[in-house]
């Protein structure tokens, strides 16, 4: 089956299509959501497979030749990130089916959250750079409806902070992509990684290199390009901000490391700039994370943190290094995506954000706390678990490249996630009841916590399966160390 | 803003509408199947049929453009979508890549031999899509208060 890679993309799209034929018919959106999650889940994973015995699968849209038309590439990097955004929308749209009101799903939005996850399975499957800018703007316009859907006043005024940031981002990655057309001449990956070499004034590759990571670190929120995020991300309702966590910020991340290992790794400074990027990033995370009270704000700072070791790990480029990159990647979209829904849990029960509001959860709802905390050992990286093999990864690959102050800022940022986490554990789950806990979604409890439980099961499979996902994870990293792999396998003489 | 209650004339507007809108309609349709050889194509096509009714619109009011087009125009959005992914999706059951497009010659009663091209089907499922989105954009926006 030439045609392999469309799938993840073309079956929520379809899906989606369908929907917007009967938006009232809450019961059947559910049920064909679900259903088509899961056909595309069974597809990515197939996917997986074959690529891991055919190495990499190629589609040349429309039958046009690689350089010259759009070619989707299935590499093992983007056939498991797929995979992984998959089974996270999924657990997602299962959740979120218990947890809005009839109302609020007559209005679109799992046409809306089948649309994201079209735009993220896109960006991580394309080898060309514009579609890459097209499939941002798929999920970024779905990121828009979700964020603002509800109506309710917060949700409209970071809205407009949200669309304004992106519509700037989506301007500079416009205009990158055209200084870097100006100046190559082809828009294909493959074709321009074997294009920039030969540039001769390799000073205009390292300016238009610095433009996309400003472009992508507005996406997946570096500082100093961060400032947008944890306001957006707390006014979404939790479904929202599950996968708003686990995909949206991810793909800025994806794209950095893409385009940094294949395009980009021309010389010492950009290095030097990510790794600058990278360290700023933890160090105004754990600020965050350690300075609220907010389950939610606590959670999302976190976030920062866990991109922040990514982007150090990329920034390294050696074999050890971007293993540990990619690990924790997968490792954080799972685990992101169920913390966000067990602090949404919290603040449905108890009805407020605020630690200094919760307390004593742990009596009534035994199976949830200790999912979450199961949840948050597994963030900090406590050895069983799946957070601990990315950052070891990357602390050893850190230290093989003659860096401490990287490595020791990771360890020590692992010591501040686990504080963060453990703080919502203690006061919202140890001590005394502070009130009667009766929020709304108390009486969905016990099927909240199903899909919840189950995406936590799957991060702790992760970590416990680390053996067999490393010949995975090996084959991932082969075309981003050697290019040349990735470049045959696109433009086939 | 009280139009209803004011009783205005609009005989010349109305009349020079009806009018103008087939015109419009035809230059819009004439754009659509330029598309392939001249400028034109799916999405100016759709934009120029959308203001031909946005002129009706203003002309009368919209509950007359409902009764006289009974068009729910976000199912014609859908149905656009579903053209244009089935028009993309066809070439994979002849073991073709995706969006692979393919054409024909046909003999058709009337126009003679013509030249038939899938990516028409797939301009089509574009012309709706525009129709459907710009005029969900117009009526939302106008009959909210």
């Amino acid at each position: 089956m030439i045609n392999l890679p469309i799938f993840p993309i073309v079956i929520p799209a379809l899906a989606a299509i369908i929907l917007m034929f009967a938006p009232k018919q809450v019961r059947l959106q559910r049920v064909m959501a679900l259903g088509a999650l899961l056909v595309t889940f069974a597809v990515s994973v197939l996917l997986v497979f074959t690529v891991s015995q055919d190495g990499i699968l190629t589609v040349n849209l429309g039958n046009w030749p690689a350089p010259f038309g759009i070619t989707l590439v299935s590499d093992m990097l983007s056939a498991l990130l797929v995979t992984t955004s998959t089974v996270i929308v999924f657990f997602i749209v299962w959740f979120a089916t218990h947890y809005f009101s009839d109302a609020y799903e007559s209005n679109y939005v799992y046409v809306a959250m089948l649309f994201l996850l079209v735009g993220v399975n896109g960006a991580f499957t394309t080898g060309d750079i514009f579609n890459l800018f097209v499939f941002f703007e798929v999920f970024l316009i779905s990121s828009y409806v979700l964020i603002v859907l509800g109506g309710k006043g917060v949700q409209l005024r970071e809205s407009i902070k949200y669309l304004l940031v992106n519509v700037i981002a989506s301007a500079l990655f416009v205009m990158a992509v055209a200084l870097l057309y100006g100046v190559v001449g082809t828009l294909s990956l493959a074709d321009l990684a074997q294009k920039i070499p030969l540039v001769e004034n390799q000073n205009v590759i390292t300016v238009i290199g610095v433009l996309f990571v400003i472009v992508f670190g507005m996406k997946g929120a570096l500082v100093p390009l961060h400032y947008w995020l944890p306001g957006s991300y707390v006014v979404a309702p939790t479904p929202i901000l599950a996968m708003f966590g686990a995909l949206l910020t991810k793909v800025g991340v994806y794209s950095i490391l893409r385009t940094y290992t294949l395009l980009f790794d021309t010389g010492s400074f950009m290095q030097t700039f990510l790794i600058v990027l990278a360290v700023l990033t933890i160090v105004i995370g754990m600020t965050g994370a350690i300075a609220y009270n907010d389950v939610k704000l606590i959670i999302i700072y976190n976030i920062m943190i866990a991109v922040g070791v990514i982007l150090y790990g990329i920034a390294l480029n050696t074999q050890t290094s971007l293993e540990g990159a990619l690990y924790y990647l997968m490792h954080d979209m799972l685990i992101k995506a169920a913390l966000f829904m067990l602090v949404g849990m919290m603040i449905g029960i108890t009805g407020s954000g605020q630690l200094r509001d919760m307390g004593g959860l742990i009596t009534r709802f035994p199976l949830f706390g200790w999912t979450f905390f199961i949840a948050a050992l597994s963030l900090a990286g406590i050895p069983p678990l799946s957070g601990f093999f990315g950052k070891l990864l990357i602390v050893q690959g850190g230290v093989a490249d003659g860096d401490l102050f990287g490595p020791l800022l990771i360890l020590l940022s692992s010591l501040f996630v686990l504080f963060s986490v453990i703080k919502i554990f203690l006061y919202g789950f140890w001590g005394e009841e502070r009130r009667v806990y009766d929020g709304p979604l108390v009486p969905y409890m016990n099927r909240l916590i199903v899909p919840t439980l189950l995406l936590v099961a799957v991060a702790v499979a992760y970590g416990f399966g680390a053996e067999a996902m490393h010949p995975f994870i090996t084959q991932a990293i082969e075309p981003l160390i050697e290019p040349e792999i990735y470049i045959d396998a696109v433009i086939k003489e | 803003m009280n139009r209803k209650n004011d009783q205005v004339n609009d005989v010349i507007l109305q009349t020079a509408a009806v009018i103008i809108f087939f015109i419009i309609i035809m230059f819009s349709i004439n754009l659509f199947f330029a598309g392939h050889y001249s400028p034109g194509g799916g999405f100016v096509g759709g934009l120029m049929t959308a203001a031909a009714l946005v002129l009706l619109l203003l002309a009368f009011d919209s509950k007359t453009l409902a009764n006289v087009l009974p068009f729910d125009y976000r199912i014609m959005t859908a149905v656009g979508l579903v053209i244009a992914m089935l028009t993309s999706l066809h070439s994979i059951f002849w073991d073709r890549p995706f969006l692979t497009h393919a054409y024909d010659k046909f003999d058709l009663p009337l126009l003679g031999e013509q030249t038939l091209h899938t990516a028409i089907a797939f301009d089509l499922g574009v012309y709706l899509v525009v129709i459907g989105v710009t005029m969900t954009i117009i009526q939302t926006i106008g009959e909210s208060e």
